[in-house]
Parts: structure tokens; C-alpha cells; sequence
């Protein structure tokens, strides 16, 4: 589904990935852990096509597609989903006005009754105050609230590969539950998902495949779920 | 107008620079001298008019000034919506435009004046040429419960300089003036109202969004004054600026007067950025960069946008959009 290979990316001049390498099948969830500043957000806005990283080197394919060649809203169509560390406030747009447009923008459909069904069932399945709803688009959201309003989004666009950074940060005990069990109600045979974390207790809720540990722009370690053990009792200094 | 003059004498006796005197200001003693023609319309008592009636200004000339001249006269108990367009194409040297437009309300009757104005600004690198766009526009709310409301989407011409403004006389009468200004490139744009209250319990509303890109200047300047017999006058007011880039420039400038109690005037602002960061998240979800760029300006419009007639809401969101998809990204 994702192949990324020797990808190095500057930004303002600074290289920040140095060649990295990542393979991620349907079906698979990957978690990348690893010290701040070691690329892991950099590597997620890369994939969405954030316009201010230079990509020097490397190849990005996301099903069969040369992601380079892609506007960020073509990628967002062709199937990825890259869920923001720090969610950016629009005020002034109504949240349920952009839901709106990203769902006609995804579906092809222009009718406002599907659409309302279709976040109806969303909204009731996440467990999402619908007051939520007809605010701005996350004006004044406390991080809990941003982190919710992507996973909705996400839920909406229903994509084939979902890269979630840092989605478990600003969240309090129950709505981490709640969001990892909307993530994993997320995950088909047909889907993937990386997660960017700090944290174990989101892994400990949606259990992943492979974990990958980042150092210095690079994919320095690979393993099962007992890496995240190992991260845990010692740190990231023996990888 | 020229028309009317010919047909309707008395009337126009009656009524021309009864709203803005020739010795107003420099521009509207310019154009009271020189005016050949422009837009009259009349409104018999008690009639709704039942279409928009829409009009559309160019300046086709090198070096030329326009300087037409609009009369609007509500009789008791009719309504009238009224549009105007303004386009010019792009010359090295400018135009003055210097219109002078007075509206008449009596009891009762109620005048919605829409403009969408798109005169060329410029160079947007060197600033040359473009529309000198100074415009004294004002109403007069003559009769009891009488209403005038401004619509304006401002997004064209080097400098502006305009404040479409109501005298409400008449008791319980209504002002409103709803606006949205677009500068880029080196475009100035001054503009804003003046109410000025005098008949007793009236009512008015400004709501302006100022939209700045580029190195161009935009300021709100507007004034509410409330006069010694006004008592029960109440206004709201609020001002917008959105940036956009780190070159521009936005001023809001209010000033209030009230000469008597038991008035209610309140004033809201605020100031945001319209960021490529913003642009970016909303493409990162599927919206084209047209689209996103349309969806946070319309967010931010749409108090003012909503008042127009439905067609002129679309074209004037989609010039917008234009205008701004040069500035960012």
C-alpha cells in the first residue's frame, strides 16, 4: 500500500530525514516511536505534501501512485489520511459546513440528507457531543476536542491508509479509550494505519504489527510489540 | 438621470443634493459640476418593486474620470432592491471615479443598495495605474420606521475612499451597512459608514470584513453619532481584519458621539491570519486549493455575503477567491 524508500527531506535548509524506508501492507497497523526532533512529524506532513519540506531524495508509492506527483487534496482523494499533531483553527468556517465538503469532496455525493445520516451514524458511533457540531472548525477546541474532530474526519473520509500523529496527546484517560476504540472499529482487512506516539497506552488499546523506532531522520530499529516493552524500561539510548 | 431631468423636473428639483449638498466634499462638488448622467429611479407610494434592478458601471477610457450621478426616492410603504457592478480594464495611468449616489426613504419604506465593485487596481508589483474611487454614497431615512441598508463587496480600484452612510430622521428608522474589503498589491482601501442617529429609538448595524494581502493598505474608518433629541438610539457594530502574508496592513478607526442618555452603542473587533498552514490542512482533507481558500474567506464573509441577492452572493464569493489565489500560495 505504502512504500517509502531512502526518502530525505530538508526543511529550511536542515536535513531532517536521511534516508528513510518503510513498507506498510493492507491490513497492517505500524507504530513509529521515538525522541522529539527525530523526524517522525516531518515524515507524517511529508506523506500529506506540506509545501515548505523539500524532498532531496527518495521515493514515496501509495498504492501504485507516485505520491510526489500529487497535490496534497489528490493524495487525501487517492486514499491517505495524514491526522495532525496540532489541528489548525479556522474561525469563522462551521465545523459541520467543512465536514460537509470534504464528504461531497470524498463521496462524489452532493446530497445534504446522506450526509447527515452518514455523520449521524459517525457521531453516534464515536460518541461525539454534537453541540461539537455547529461550533467553528476547531476554534477554541481544547486539544482533546481537535484530536476527536480528526478521528471524525477520518471516519468520514473513510480512507485506505491512515497516518495518526501524536492523535493520543491532550487526551484524558476515557477519551483516549474512546478514540482508540474509534480507530480500531476503523481498521479493516483492507486498511492500514501508522501511529506516531510517545505512549505506550495507546499501542496497549490498538495493537500494532510492527513498531519502528526513529533517531536522528532514520528507522533505526524494527520489531513486534516487544520493542515498545523494551523502549519503555530503557529508553531510546540502546537503539 | 438625464432622462428624468427632461420628464420628471420636479421631482428632481426636489430631491437632487438634497442628501449630499455640492459643497459636501471636494469629489461631490466635482461631480455636481460635471455630471452628465447616472441611474433615477422612483418608487410610487406603497409599491414592493418585485425585481433586483441591477446596473453595471465601466470605465473604458485612458484618461478619463466617471462621474455619474444615482437618485433613489422611496415613497411611503414601498421597497426597492438596487445592484451595481463595476469593472475597467488595466491602463498605466488612472481614472478618477467620483459618483456622488443619494438615497430617499420615506415612512415606512425600506432600500437595499448592493454594490460589488472590481475597477482595476493596478500593477500589483509596482502599483501603477488604476481606479481613484472616490465616492460619497448616503441615504437619508426620512420617514418613521423607514430603512436604508448598504451592501458592498469591495474588492477592486488603487484607492479607495468611500463611507456609504445614513441619516436616520425619521423615528424608529434603520441603518445598516454591511461590507467586505479586499486589497492586494498595493492597493489602499479606506472605507467604512457614517449613522448618524437623530430620529428617536433608531436602530443601526455595521458590520465590516476587511480581507488585506500583499503590501496593500486597508482601513475600516466609521463613525456613529448620536444626536441630542436621538434618545432609545442603539447601534452594534464590528469590524474584522483578516491578514494575509507579512506585508499588509489593516486599521480600524470608530468614532462614537453621543450627545444624549439612554443610547446603546456597542463595538466588536477582532484581527486573524489567513495562513498557508490553514490552506494546507483544508487541502490535506480533500478540498482543492480554490476550494479551501473559498471556504475560510466565505467563513469569515458570511455575514456580509448572506445579505446579498443570491446570484450576486455566488459571483462575488468567486472574485473574491480569484483576487486571493495570487496573494497566497
Amino acid at each position: 500500500m505504502l512504500t517509502i524508500s531512502n526518502l530525505h527531506v530538508k526543511a529550511e535548509g536542515k536535513e531532517i530525514l536521511s534516508g528513510v524506508n518503510l513498507e506498510v501492507k493492507p491490513g497492517q497497523v505500524h507504530a513509529i516511536m521515538g525522541p522529539n526532533g527525530a523526524g517522525k512529524s516531518t515524515l507524517a506532513k511529508v506523506l500529506a505534501g506540506y509545501p515548505f519540506y523539500d524532498v532531496e531524495w527518495g521515493t514515496i508509492r501509495f498504492c501504485d501512485k507516485d505520491l510526489m506527483e500529487l497535490e496534497p487534496h489528490e493524495r487525501s482523494k487517492a486514499g491517505l489520511f495524514v491526522g495532525s499533531q496540532y489541528p489548525l483553527e479556522v474561525p469563522g468556517l462551521s465545523n459541520r459546513e467543512f465536514l460537509f465538503e470534504i464528504f461531497k469532496a470524498h463521496t462524489g455525493e452532493k446530497s445534504r440528507d446522506r450526509f447527515e445520516v452518514a455523520l449521524a451514524h459517525l457521531v453516534k458511533q464515536q460518541k461525539i457531543d454534537p453541540s461539537f457540531l455547529d461550533r467553528d472548525l476547531n476554534a477554541g477546541f481544547s486539544g482533546g476536542e481537535k484530536k476527536k474532530n480528526e478521528i471524525l474526519q477520518m471516519g468520514l473520509i473513510d480512507p485506505k491508509l491512515a497516518v495518526l500523529d501524536e492523535t493520543d496527546s491532550g487526551l484524558d484517560i476515557d477519551a483516549l479509550k474512546q478514540v482508540a476504540s474509534n480507530i480500531r472499529s476503523f481498521l479493516r482487512p483492507d486498511k492500514s494505519i501508522i501511529l506516531i506516539t510517545h505512549y505506550r497506552r495507546l499501542l496497549d488499546y490498538v495493537k500494532p504489527d510492527f513498531v519502528h523506532v526513529m533517531t536522528d531522520g532514520k528507522i533505526t530499529a524494527t520489531g513486534g510489540f516487544e520493542l515498545v516493552e523494551k523502549l519503555e524500561a530503557h529508553g531510546y539510548a540502546p537503539c | 438621470m438625464s432622462e428624468a431631468i427632461r420628464k420628471y423636473p420636479a421631482i428632481v428639483k426636489q430631491y437632487l443634493g438634497s442628501v449630499v449638498p455640492i459643497g459636501d466634499n471636494f469629489y461631490a462638488a466635482l461631480n455636481s459640476a460635471v455630471f452628465s448622467d447616472g441611474s433615477f429611479v422612483y418608487v410610487p407610494k406603497g409599491v414592493k418593486c418585485p425585481i433586483e434592478l441591477s446596473t453595471y458601471f465601466r470605465i473604458n477610457e485612458r484618461e478619463s474620470g466617471q462621474f455619474e450621478r444615482t437618485l433613489i426616492i422611496a415613497e411611503p410603504d414601498s421597497t426597492v432592491s438596487y445592484l451595481e457592478g463595476c469593472t475597467a480594464p488595466a491602463f498605466d495611468t488612472n481614472q478618477l471615479h467620483a459618483a456622488v449616489v443619494e438615497l430617499i426613504a420615506h415612512d415606512r419604506a425600506e432600500i437595499k443598495y448592493s454594490t460589488v465593485q472590481n475597477w482595476y487596481p493596478g500593477d500589483p508589483k509596482t502599483g501603477i495605474g488604476g481606479i481613484w474611487n472616490f465616492v460619497t454614497k448616503r441615504g437619508r431615512c426620512a420617514g418613521v420606521r423607514s430603512k436604508i441598508a448598504w451592501t458592498q463587496v469591495e474588492a477592486g480600484a488603487a484607492i479607495t475612499w468611500k463611507y456609504p452612510s445614513c441619516l436616520l430622521d425619521g423615528d424608529e428608522s434603520v441603518g445598516e451597512f454591511y461590507s467586505v474589503a479586499l486589497t492586494s498589491g498595493q492597493m489602499q482601501a479606506d472605507t467604512g459608514t457614517k449613522m448618524i442617529h437623530r430620529g428617536k429609538n433608531t436602530r443601526s448595524t455595521i458590520v465590516s470584513k476587511g480581507i488585506s494581502a500583499d503590501r496593500s493598505k486597508n482601513t475600516y474608518r466609521g463613525l456613529v453619532k448620536v444626536g441630542s433629541g436621538a434618545t432609545g438610539a442603539r447601534n452594534f457594530t464590528q469590524c474584522d481584519s483578516m491578514l494575509v502574508g507579512p506585508s499588509c496592513a489593516a486599521g480600524t478607526f470608530p468614532y462614537i458621539e453621543g450627545h444624549t442618555d439612554l443610547i446603546d452603542i456597542e463595538h466588536e473587533a477582532s484581527t486573524s491570519k489567513l495562513s498557508e498552514e490553514q490552506i494546507f490542512y483544508l487541502m490535506s482533507r480533500g478540498l482543492s486549493q480554490e476550494e479551501a481558500i473559498s471556504m475560510i474567506v466565505s467563513g469569515f464573509c458570511k455575514e456580509v455575503i448572506r445579505e446579498l441577492p443570491l446570484e450576486f452572493a455566488t459571483e462575488a464569493m468567486k472574485l473574491l477567491t480569484i483576487k486571493l489565489e495570487g496573494s497566497v500560495g
